[in-house]
């Protein structure tokens, strides 16, 4: 075989950094059409819904008249949907996060459960829809409330809440728990005085995370048959006669963000289209802060944690 | 360990206090033992409600027709229940989605592990995590209302309602997951094999491709197994875009429902709770579950089979 040349060589490797420099520009050009989508999504939005951009929009029920419609029952819905999903997702979520990390031995029914989670995380949330339909609407009585659409969405969020404290857990040193447990404090006061502490800022990620996700979420929440048009306000949390009124909200009927933005793209009248920009600008100013914080928790996290 | 001993005061004070202690421990241990088996709960509540109702369905509907028929219409006086036509435009909405997602995903995880410095990293990360955070139903009113009418300009023939809109926006949405996942795969394959092609004077790209991409096969497979479940479960952007009428066909330029759109069309409605349209939704919904399981096993058989050990 004829050894090659200087020229050839050179033309050899002069090749093979004219396709490493190509594919660095379609590396990048891929990373800018993810770019280019968001930016494109957001201004449309704020321009196509500016004009609805006042004070009535966020004051006003929904409305027949594009004009007129407003987001007042939406937004409110959304709240009161996530304080009961962030009451019911937190505790179930840290808890069962720090069982399997500081309690569960390792036997079948660790495994079961873990295999369980990484499973479930992979689960349409449609079919937590679905779920919540049969179970918490239908055998529990629970109805179309806030109650139903909140614990649904709890269950949704809960693998990446439960995966968000073990992480957190996880990177706390065995010495912590140590000392702990050798000045003598039990097992639970170790994690009630140290683990948890410690790992809240990494669970608080998780939830942030989490209830980002669960606000955006459409699909469960008209499965178990949210109303989309709601005209009145549930009534506000933990004012009504005690003990039984203080809960009255939480079987209200309501609607939320998403479904009113569903709602209103679905309608042939372009007015709504307005309307529906408008709403979606207000929904993703919501989720893109939250994720935000979230990004912003973990980047400070990462830097000032020194064990 | 009793608590009952009540002969030496001191020690059985201090044996009681421990008494209670363990006590405590054991329920609190039992209370957090009852949260982490929720998530099993869930699992056992979701099969049972779809097999339980879809039993009722199947008592109503024969399985044959169900698989065979290529009609689907279950609120119509002449009843059809032929879930291929639903499965048709799961189907083809998932391959435009895996179309755009896969290529894509799998450029800028090559991109950001084997080529990009630590800065671009630092700026890229955050916004795909951005990009995977942004609600479906918001995607949804971008397929329909953003690139929809964009791509009128290239297909004059496009109907207002495509899966080929939707499906392109599913596979923007799925592409962070693809590219997250796959690029802890290739950075997780140790710095030696890099080092050892880049001195056998390999190129950053030959080395990517060669060696890289499959000492890492397991995990971009399992990324992509995980992107097809994204797609098949997606809902809202297809109920949005997509159209809602059933339609048996493989073409992306038509509207048609999927499985998941069918569910949202019919929960919108007012259907009675027991009725042969409210146990559609069910055996759809299961339809959905095995389809997404037969994906999640799948791509646990492939990890386990190509997985490389350094």
């Amino acid at each position: 075989m004829q050894p090659l040349t200087n020229e050839q060589i050179r033309a050899v490797i002069a090749r093979g950094k004219l396709k490493d420099t190509i594919f660095k520009g379609v590396g990048l050009f891929c990373l800018a059409i993810a770019l280019l989508v968001i930016v494109a999504l957001i201004a449309d939005m704020f321009m196509k819904g500016s004009e609805r951009f006042t004070l009535d929009f966020f004051i006003n029920f929904a409305s027949r008249r594009a004009t007129q419609a407003g987001i007042l029952s939406a937004w409110v819905g959304s709240l009161l949907v996530m304080l009961v999903t962030a009451l019911a997702a937190v505790p179930l979520g840290v808890a069962a996060g720090l069982y399997l990390e500081e309690y569960a031995k390792r036997n079948w029914l660790t495994h079961v459960i873990e295999v369980n989670i990484s499973n479930l995380a992979a689960v349409p949330s449609i079919v937590y829809g679905l779920l919540a339909l049969g179970i918490f609407v239908y055998q529990f009585g629970f109805g179309q409330s806030i109650l139903s659409a909140g614990l649904t969405l709890a269950l949704l969020i809960l693998p990446i809440i439960i995966v968000a404290t073990r992480e957190a857990i996880r990177a706390i040193p065995a010495m912590i728990r140590e000392g702990s447990m050798a000045v003598g404090a039990t097992r639970w006061q170790t994690c009630r005085y140290h683990i948890i502490p410690y790992a809240m800022p990494g669970i608080l990620t998780g939830v942030i995370i989490g209830l980002a996700r669960a606000i955006g979420e459409t699909a469960p929440i008209i499965t178990i048959g949210a109303l989309t048009f709601i005209a009145f306000l549930p009534p506000v949390p933990f004012t009504g006669e005690p003990p039984a009124g203080l809960f009255d909200w939480v079987m209200s009927p309501f609607t939320v963000m998403p479904i009113q933005i569903f709602n209103w793209t679905s309608r042939p009248d372009p007015a709504f289209e307005v309307n529906a920009a408008a709403a979606g600008f207000v929904l993703m100013v919501m989720v893109l802060s939250m994720n935000a914080v979230a990004i912003y928790l973990r980047y400070k996290m990462r830097k000032n944690i020194k064990w | 360990m009793s608590a009952n001993n009540s002969d030496a005061h001191t020690v059985s004070d201090r044996l009681a206090k421990n008494a209670m202690r363990n006590v405590s421990e054991r329920m609190i241990e039992a209370l957090l033992l009852a949260a982490a088996a929720v998530s099993v709960l869930t699992t056992v509540g979701i099969v049972y409600v779809l097999v339980s109702e879809s039993i009722h369905f199947f008592q109503q509907v024969s399985i044959v027709d169900f698989l065979t028929d290529t009609q689907w219409t279950p609120l119509f006086d002449d009843a059809h229940f032929g879930i291929m036509v639903l499965v048709s435009g799961t189907v083809v909405s998932s391959f435009v989605a895996l179309a755009v997602a896969i290529p894509m995903g799998t450029i800028i995880a090559i991109y950001l592990s084997e080529f990009a410095n630590s800065k671009v990293r630092e700026i890229a990360k955050p916004i795909l995590e951005l990009l995977g955070g942004i609600p479906t139903i918001v995607f949804g009113y971008f397929a329909l209302l953003v690139v929809t009418p964009v791509l009128q300009l290239i297909l004059p023939e496009l109907p207002g309602f495509s899966l080929l809109s939707a499906g392109l926006v599913m596979g923007i949405m799925i592409v962070p997951y693809i590219a997250s996942l796959s690029e802890d795969a290739m950075r997780a394959v140790p710095m030696s094999l890099r080092e050892g092609a880049y001195a056998m004077g390999s190129t950053r790209l030959y080395t990517a491709l060669h060696v890289v991409v499959p000492a890492a096969f397991s995990g971009l497979a399992a990324s992509y197994i995980l992107a097809i479940s994204r797609a098949v479960g997606e809902t809202m952007i297809l109920a949005v875009a997509a159209g809602m009428q059933p339609n048996l066909t493989w073409n992306p330029t038509e509207p048609a429902a999927t499985i998941t759109s069918y569910i949202v069309q019919v929960a919108l409605g007012d259907l009675p709770h027991g009725s042969i349209g409210y146990l559609t939704i069910f055996a759809a919904g299961l339809t959905l579950l095995l389809i997404t399981l037969v994906f999640n096993i799948l791509g646990q058989w492939l990890r386990a089979k190509f997985r490389e050990n350094y």
